[in-house]
């Protein structure tokens, strides 16, 4: 009896075990090209040349893999991007499938004991870590993507997601029937909640009676559960979808149900063709060709780095033949139009959904309004959840 | 009313692949043999059915690759586990990282990829039915297969003399042996069987549930269907019925959200798991009931 009792006790432990060794994952380090035959022999010629300097060991973070077709497909995008344009002057490699926990510790810290110089943080969650680690070493550099705390060798970086949101909100407001959008929403922060603000208030600048119902997964990534997600926003009378997490399966779902939807990170107009308006895309290689240009100048210091559509880091593009040619074009204008600088997502007067006035008529939201915003905008159904 | 039909429906297509799993690993115990490597076979199998699916353009030539794929994988552990009697569990769990990490980089070609076919169906004249179509006519032809699977197992196991020695095999395999069962054979034959359905699993959700192949993208069902085999008490009928237990409650929470109910979601999330410490303490509880229902032999060695 005791036996059966033990061995199903090591099962569970065993079995917990495993989760946390699959969670974490492998590192993967990409090969550089071998140098090409013909240097070998130059440098042979002129021994008195100086050494090439070593390349700038750069690391990455990720918290999904690379092949997730979003997020982390889009980072790593960014990360190829920058090698091709600085060459053998620095050296990537990447980690994936990081949780957001302690072990995200243990990882960024095995990078900078690892002699890389340059450490990418690629997720919300790595903020307490990175903070951890970054005192500990202090000639490395440390950049979190989407956080608000920083330290002397740890900046902060972000795009303005919403920006995108926006645009597809003001497509999903013109191609609704239902007036009844849905969002699959990931983790309660404020870079989604924004999210779901941008996209409503794009709908209601053009369609006022449209309304946004949200489903929280808690997760980043899992494509069965964003599916079923997007599965009862439709039975609950949504026809067009965006999402804020990592895989294109509410883009399926949406197209298997024959409603709308968009690609979010990255382009999916694959994944959908008949259901897909347009893709809110993030397009990383900007920065990264920035931070690691501060990085190798020696100009690299502490600051925050926060862009949009105008520095070319957000767009929303590959818009669907569905969408009219009218509405193609309003798109398009509004995208002028932020890019420019002359139209801010966050202008008064702005109402929250529990009716009282978030900002007055004419003030606009700086960026630290735009960090702090964890409330739903007048449209959005139900609460932000919390356990307050 | 249709709300509700829907419901049902995403609640039956979400059950299904923890059924299709739980069924198989469920043999698999009976036989006396735990096999750990269930969401590694899951994997490699979504992964094989995927590619199969995306050259042939048929949905099901991509299933039978993917239980095809699940066997070939779990003759990996029988050849370790029961071959060379190393210990099942590090040998599954092994299984489960090779699984993982070998399917990341067999499909690295099928990212972003899509399969051609369609996933839509319906049982002509009934799904016209109101209500009831919509909740039980408009399914895959794998849900009801998956249905069909449990009879036929619980028919197998409870009715014929190839359940009663199975069986026995998982009771005492030193009085099998004794009376001259092959029980090493009879065991490689379960662990197939078991990765053969696990496999079935993962080339559903890939192919079918969410059409796309992403690496993990089993996320965690293999280990959900190895609980639900614990949770069922080793009974066909019950692994059903958890296996649409849980799918029910990530549907229902999701609907609730979409209403607006105004309830914390990080809660309901808990709810799957925490059902299954209360059932398994309740369990637990009663020695004579887990002796009566509790394979003797599981994950023991077995030397002949």
């Amino acid at each position: 009896m005791l036996n059966l009792r033990r061995s199903l006790l090591l099962t569970a432990m065993l079995a917990a075990i495993g989760l946390t060794a699959g969670l974490a994952g492998c590192g993967k380090e990409e090969p550089k090209p071998a140098a090409k035959p013909a240097d070998a022999p130059k440098a042979a010629e002129a021994p008195k040349a100086a050494p090439k300097p070593e390349p700038l060991k750069i690391a990455f973070a990720y918290v999904g893999p690379v092949g997730d077709g979003g997020w982390t497909y889009a980072h790593d995008l960014g990360r190829k991007e920058a090698e091709k344009e600085f060459g053998d002057k620095i050296k990537t490699s990447f980690v994936e499938n990081v949780p957001e926990s302690a072990d995200a510790e243990r990882v960024i810290r095995d990078m900078a004991s690892q002699g890389n110089k340059l450490i990418f943080g690629t997720t919300f969650g790595y903020m307490e870590p990175m903070l951890k680690v970054a005192p500990e070493f202090k000639d490395v550099k440390f950049e979190h993507a989407t956080g608000y705390k920083s330290a002397d060798n740890m900046r902060v970086y972000d795009v303005r997601a919403y920006e995108g949101a926006y645009v597809a909100g003001m497509i999903a407001g013109k191609m609704t029937k239902t007036n009844t959008l849905g969002f699959v929403a990931s983790i309660p922060i404020p870079e989604v909640v924004r999210n779901i603000n941008a996209f409503t208030l794009g709908a209601q600048s053009v369609n006022p009676k449209v309304k946004t119902k949200v489903v929280w997964i808690n997760k980043w990534f899992d494509p069965g559960k964003e599916a079923e997600a997007a599965t009862a926003l439709i039975n609950g009378g949504a026809d067009v979808l965006l999402q804020n997490t990592d895989s294109p399966a509410v883009l399926q779902t949406a197209e298997k149900m024959g409603k709308l939807a968009f690609g979010w990170d990255s382009n999916m107009t694959s994944y959908g063709p008949k259901a897909h308006l347009g893709s809110a895309i993030i397009n990383w290689a900007p920065y990264y060709k920035k931070a690691i240009k501060d990085a190798l100048d020696g100009t690299w210091k502490g600051e925050t780095n926060w862009w949009g559509m105008k520095e070319g880091a957000i767009d929303v593009v590959a818009l669907g033949d569905m969408v009219p040619a009218d509405v193609k074009k309003m798109a398009e204008d509004k995208k002028a139009e932020i890019k420019e600088g002359k139209f801010n997502v966050w202008s008064g007067p702005l109402m929250g959904n529990d009716g009282k006035e978030v900002l007055a008529k004419d003030a606009k939201g700086d960026d630290k309004f735009i960090s702090g915003i964890m409330f739903y905008v007048k449209g959005v159904e139900g609460k932000v959840p919390s356990n307050k | 009313m249709e709300q509700l039909a829907s419901l049902i429906a995403a609640t039956l297509s979400a059950g299904t692949p923890l059924l299709l799993a739980g069924i198989g690993l469920l043999i698999n115990e009976r036989s006396g043999i735990l096999n750990l490597g269930a969401e590694g076979m899951m994997l490699i199998a979504a992964a094989a059915g995927f590619a199969v699916g995306f050259h042939t353009g048929s949905a099901t030539a991509g299933l039978i690759a993917g239980a095809v794929a699940g066997v070939l994988f779990s003759l990996i552990f029988s050849g370790l586990a029961i071959g060379l009697v190393t210990n099942q569990y590090a040998t599954g769990l092994a299984l489960t990282l090779f699984g993982a990490g070998l399917s990341a980089f067999a499909g690295l070609a099928y990212v972003g990829k899509t399969v051609p076919f369609q996933t839509n169906f319906a049982i002509p004249g009934l799904s016209e039915i109101p209500f009831f179509g919509t909740a039980l006519f408009k399914l895959h032809p794998m849900v009801y297969l998956a249905l069909l699977l449990t009879g036929v197992v619980a028919w197998v196991l409870a009715r014929t003399r190839l359940g009663l020695t199975i069986r026995a095999v998982g009771e005492s395999p030193e009085s099998a042996h004794a009376i001259g069962f092959p029980v090493r054979g009879i065991r490689v034959g379960t662990v197939a069987f078991g990765g053969a359905c696990c496999g079935l699993a993962g080339a559903y959700l890939s192919l079918i549930y969410t059409p796309l192949w992403v690496e993990g993208m089993v996320a965690g069902r293999g280990w959900i269907a190895l609980a639900l085999t614990t949770f069922a008490t080793w009974k066909p009928w019950r692994v059903a019925l958890g296996a649409y237990l849980f799918g029910s409650v990530t549907m229902i929470q999701f609907a609730l959200q979409a209403e607006g109910v105004e309830i914390a979601s990080q809660l309901l999330s808990m709810l799957p798991y925490i059902a299954t410490i209360v059932v398994l303490a309740l369990v637990s509880r009663n020695p004579a009931f887990i002796r009566l229902n509790m394979p003797a032999s599981l994950g023991k060695p077995f030397h002949p």
